[in-house]
């Protein structure tokens, strides 16, 4: 009991200081605190040194911690690994709700980011000195992190979209890559039709997938203005991708595969499953869950809505945010800094991550990199120059967590029964709004 | 009463020589056997695929062996991979399991046993009360419980797995069932003439005779604490605590981390290497079914 | 018919003997360490639900006393009364088939007609030791139709079996998997209750030339009544709770099985991804009250005589 009180009055005492020194470096009000102060605290934190927390289910972050603990000797890191995803965002939530227990630096995904900064459970690090990171990291990530003036995480990686493509089926079937859906569509049936069992993609029903697309396709059918939401999907963008996939789930073109299960890694593996659309963090995932893939796969551009355009968008990546309940955010920040923005990026590289820097995503040796395992291709070259060419003006839900917790609910239906596409759009979009007006926000 | 001294023990432990052993019935043992079949078929492929490689995995027939024998290999891969971290989750469930299981079977035998031959006060509504929280579900719980918890400083503790698994409600209904159908209350007043206390007559005259059921509480309460999943997941947050469902959670959720290695092998492989204790923990408690050691109460 | 009687009446009797020792505060002495902790860890969370469930917390606009108005709201919830048809209808059907298929095999293994029978004794039991995410890998291989078992089986005998997966199978599947699971588990309490019968009682019928049928019928299911009540109302409560299984299976069927599918899931979706935790933890007290009622009359009917 006695160790609990004491407990929690250090709790109490520390927070009381964090909260002034806040306070002084003019954190509430302003677009722009004096950074330079936060920046200050920052050195000073790093001299003090510490123990912060670190929950994120990245791999590559294992190593940048043992550098960033060898650089500043007096500074402890615990890297913890509190699930991927949605279990991670949960188990933050309940750590925010209890009061205890909270980490210092948390990794979001981008489209989980809105819900926590909207809710002020991660703060805003401007002051520590993020606002002078504009131009370090690309533009579409670096969106992705800032809400109404504010910065509430730091890029770590993106995911701008490419076609992955499996080069034997298509040299085996003649089958030219297709550059646009259209063109998509065909090879589609030509595949199928050339072995029953083979499939151009998989495709089960998947929310990131899907808004990625739509996000490509033009579509912005998440508008956000503060505690204003509007929803739709059925503008042009949502219309167009809804039209192509319909075709190809009335035609049985896709395969019925849930992605990342053993079945959809082994598609990958014997050519059943002819190509994937997918961020650019792909590469290192085939390499490793796909060893006998190696020589066979190929990256091109994400096949295009209008032939000889250069549009895409990203699926997946994270940011990594500092809960507003970390008793030591200086020191966090010093952290994060490295991670996304220091000396830690090129470490995460090496090690497969793709990067959200611009330093970075256009260095030489990133950008001429050769891969074995892709017949030695430059693939960066490729995703590279996706990155570049993500469509602007796209947003999440502010509850963009729960909205894809239901994608399959209603969306989904359309991919086992004769539920038109578009019609699970359109349930998809009303029991989000049930839920927006459920929540507080003003909907549509 | 002449049944009090059908039960007397030694009686019964002459009387069970007595009683004929039927025949052995090959029509019977074919029609379990198909119920066997249905539950060894998932198993074996647990088996096969546990001597393939991850390529094997994915390139192999799920129901038949894969171009290499890997077993060993993945073996040796489970136990050293990332630190051997396998081990530790290993130590963690065992630690679990031990405190957990074994306290939520005493508290178990003893409160069914007072449920079934003593009256008291307030009796009736255990039941009631029992049942009624049982119904409430859990996974709906789990949220308060973890702010409850965590209020006392017990999440990301042993803890905060241990406590709740020293629970089985239906530990103590069946022992409840048990009590009252193996002890007779004539050997308890007979004890208590004896001048026993209440507890020495429990340990002496009930716990012997409870052996059957103790030990099936026993084991459900071992698999339901090995296999504890949802209740840790939301309880710990530090690896170094997992037991081991969780930890093979987080390697198989690898395969679906950007970046993260594919090692549906060594998760198919730690599987069979987490049921393996528990194989072994029954094989020696069915001893228990067969064996003199509750004197009369059993047969055969 | 005199048979009957003979084997009848000592079936009665250790029932009749067993009677409770004598009123004392003892009993609770002995219950103590049970009700201490059951508590801590399932009275005070339902008691904090109950207050949860009086209250509405937004994501804008923070959190308000809102009385019953998320009960209100539950009882006109379709989603909700879907998800209760369903366990009801699984109910129905699964316990049933379960419940037959454990007490067979639990006689079969206890008759000591059968050649190895403790081999069949830990098959059976196995699966239930099988950990969720090695049930999700195997049952994910054993339902793929694509690449998977049933793929496989089509292909082999060019036939094309309907998909486990599919929305109107999946139900049938996850019954499947809950029996594969819990059949063992069930057949070991049941032969537990077998192995505590008093060996006189078979004497008894022996002398009486009682065939194998009557034996069964007139000594050994009356004497574990109190364990099929037992297995019968913890089979209701889990079929009311469903959760594991179509949680797990969701990953291979994310179409088919929605986060409202059963009561259990539809409460663990509201608090894990909706962070609705007031409206979770009143679906959670309906459900709770709910199976309480179906539990208690199984109790009054079948309890009452084993006792």
């Amino acid at each position: 009991m006695i160790i609990k009180h004491r407990r929690l009055l250090r709790a109490v005492a520390v927070s009381v200081v964090a909260a002034l020194a806040l306070a002084a470096c003019g954190g509430s009000d302003g677009d722009k605190p004096s950074a330079s102060g936060g920046a200050d605290d920052v050195k000073a934190a790093l001299e003090k040194g510490g123990t912060i927390t670190v929950w994120a289910w990245e791999p590559t972050l294992e190593q940048v911690v043992k550098d960033f603990e060898a650089e500043h000797t007096n500074v402890k890191i615990k890297l913890v690994n509190a699930g991927t995803g949605n279990d991670q965002y949960t188990a933050l939530q309940n750590a925010i709700k209890a009061g205890s227990g909270v980490p210092d630096v948390a990794q979001l995904e981008y489209y989980a980011l809105p819900q926590f900064s909207l809710a002020k459970s991660v703060a805003d690090v401007s002051a520590f000195g993020a606002s002078s990171l504009d131009k370090t990291f690309t533009p579409g990530p670096w969106a992705s992190v800032q809400q109404a003036g504010g910065i509430y995480g730091l890029p770590m990686d993106s995911g701008p979209m490419a076609l992955f493509y499996n080069k034997d089926v298509f040299d085996k079937y003649d089958i030219a890559v297709p550059t646009t859906w259209d063109e998509y569509v065909a090879a589609a049936r030509k595949i199928h039709k050339a072995d029953p069992k083979a499939y151009i993609a998989n495709d089960s029903g998947d929310a990131g997938f899907t808004t990625s697309m739509i996000w490509q396709a033009g579509g912005q059918p998440f508008k956000v203005d503060g505690e204003k939401v509007t929803i739709d999907l059925a503008d042009e963008g949502s219309k167009r991708f809804a039209g192509t996939w319909q075709t190809l789930l009335d035609e049985d073109l896709v395969a019925p595969v849930q992605s990342w299960s053993d079945e959809w890694y082994k598609g990958l593996a014997n050519g059943t499953i002819a190509t994937l659309t997918i961020g650019a963090w792909m590469p290192a995932n085939l390499e490793s869950g796909v060893a006998s893939g190696a020589g066979k796969w190929r990256v091109a551009p994400m096949p295009q809505w209008e032939s000889g355009a250069h549009a895409s968008s990203e699926n997946g990546g994270s940011s990594l945010a500092i809960p507003e309940a970390s008793k030591n955010k200086a020191l966090a920040y010093a952290f994060m800094d490295y991670a996304t923005a220091g000396k830690g990026v090129q470490t995460r590289v090496d090690a497969g991550a793709f990067p959200a820097t611009t330093k970075e995503i256009s260095s030489p040796d990133f950008v001429n990199k050769k891969f074995p395992y892709f017949g030695d291709q430059e693939v960066n070259k490729v995703l590279a120059a996706s990155a570049e060419d993500v469509v602007k003006g796209w947003s999440y839900l502010p509850f963009q967590v729960y909205a894809n917790s239901i994608f399959n609910d209603t969306v989904g239906k359309a991919y086992v029964s004769k539920t038109p596409l578009e019609q699970g759009l359109a349930d998809w979009q009303k029991k989000s709004v049930t839920y927006g007006d459920q929540q507080g926000f003003t909907v549509n | 009463m002449a049944t009090t001294t059908a039960l007397r023990p030694a009686q019964r432990a002459r009387s069970k020589h007595s009683f004929a052993r039927p025949r052995r019935s090959p029509l019977l043992t074919a029609l379990t056997g198909l119920v066997m079949l249905y539950s060894l078929v998932p198993l074996a492929w647990l088996v096969i695929n546990s001597t393939k490689s991850q390529d094997d995995l994915l390139s192999s027939f799920g129901l038949w062996f894969g171009d290499d024998f890997s077993l060993f290999s993945n073996i040796t891969d489970t136990l050293t991979y990332d630190d051997g971290i396998f081990l530790r989750w290993l130590g963690n469930t065992v630690l679990y399991v031990v405190v957990g299981a074994g306290g939520a079977t005493v508290l178990a035998v003893m409160g069914g046993y007072a449920l079934a031959k003593f009256d008291f006060p307030g009796k009736k509504s255990v039941f009631a009360v029992v049942i009624g929280a049982v119904a409430v579900p859990g996974t709906a719980l789990a949220v308060p419980t973890f702010l409850m918890f965590s209020e006392m400083g017990l999440t990301n503790t042993p803890w905060s797995v241990i406590i709740p698994s020293l629970i089985s409600p239906f530990g103590l209904y069946l022992m409840w069932t048990f009590a009252t159908d193996a002890i007779p209350t004539e050997l308890m007043e007979a004890a208590k003439m004896d001048g026993a206390s209440e507890l020495r007559t429990f340990v002496q005259v009930a716990l012997p005779l409870l052996a059957p059921g103790i030990v099936t509480v026993l084991l459900f309460s071992m698999v339901a604490t090995w296999n504890n999943y949802f209740l840790p997941l939301v309880m710990l947050k530090d690896p170094d605590w997992y037991p081991l469902t969780v930890g093979l959670n987080s390697w198989n959720s690898q395969a679906m981390t950007a970046g993260g290695d594919v090692i549906f092998n060594l998760v198919i492989t730690g599987s069979l290497l987490t049921i393996l204790p528990l194989i072994a923990a029954f094989l020696l408690l069915q001893r228990f079914w067969q064996s003199g050691l509750s004197a009369g109460s059993v047969k055969e | 018919m005199v048979a009957t009687g003979a084997v009848v009446a000592p079936a009665e009797k250790p029932a009749a003997s067993s009677g409770h020792y004598r009123r004392s505060w003892a009993g609770w002495g002995f219950l103590a360490p049970f009700a201490l902790v059951f508590a801590l860890v399932f009275l005070a969370p339902i008691a904090y639900s109950i207050y949860l469930s009086v209250f509405q917390d937004k994501l804008i606009g923070g959190n308000s006393f809102v009385g019953l108005d998320n009960y209100k709201q539950a009882l006109t919830d379709a989603a909700f009364y879907d998800s209760i048809w369903r366990v009801s209808l699984f109910l129905v059907v699964q316990v049933p088939i379960m419940l037959f298929l454990a007490l067979l095999a639990a006689l079969a293994i206890d008759g000591g007609r059968l050649y190895g029978a403790s081999l069949f004794r830990i098959s059976i039991f196995l699966p239930y030791a099988v950990p969720a995410v090695v049930a999700t890998l195997m049952w994910g291989f054993m339902y793929g139709s694509q690449f998977g078992l049933v793929g496989s089986i089509n292909d082999f005998f060019g036939i094309s079996l309907p998909d486990p997966l599919s929305p109107t199978w999946v139900l049938a599947s996850i019954g499947n998997i809950v029996t594969w699971e819990f059949v063992g588990y069930n057949m070991l309490i049941f032969y537990a209750a077998l192995r505590v019968i008093p060996v006189s009682l078979y004497e008894a019928a022996a002398i009486d030339g009682a065939s194998e049928v009557r034996i069964i019928r007139a000594i050994k299911l009356p004497a574990i009544r109190g364990a099929l009540v037992i297995a019968t109302i913890f089979s209701i409560i889990g079929s009311f709770q469903l959760f594991n299984e179509p949680n797990i299976l969701q990953n291979v069927a994310p179409n088919a099985i929605s986060t409202q599918y059963t009561p259990n899931f539809y409460a663990y979706s509201l608090s894990f991804s909706g962070q609705q935790y007031n409206y979770s933890a009143t679906i959670a007290i309906i459900m709770g009250l709910l199976t309480m009622a179906v539990a208690y009359v199984v109790q009054l009917r079948g309890m009452r005589k084993a006792l």
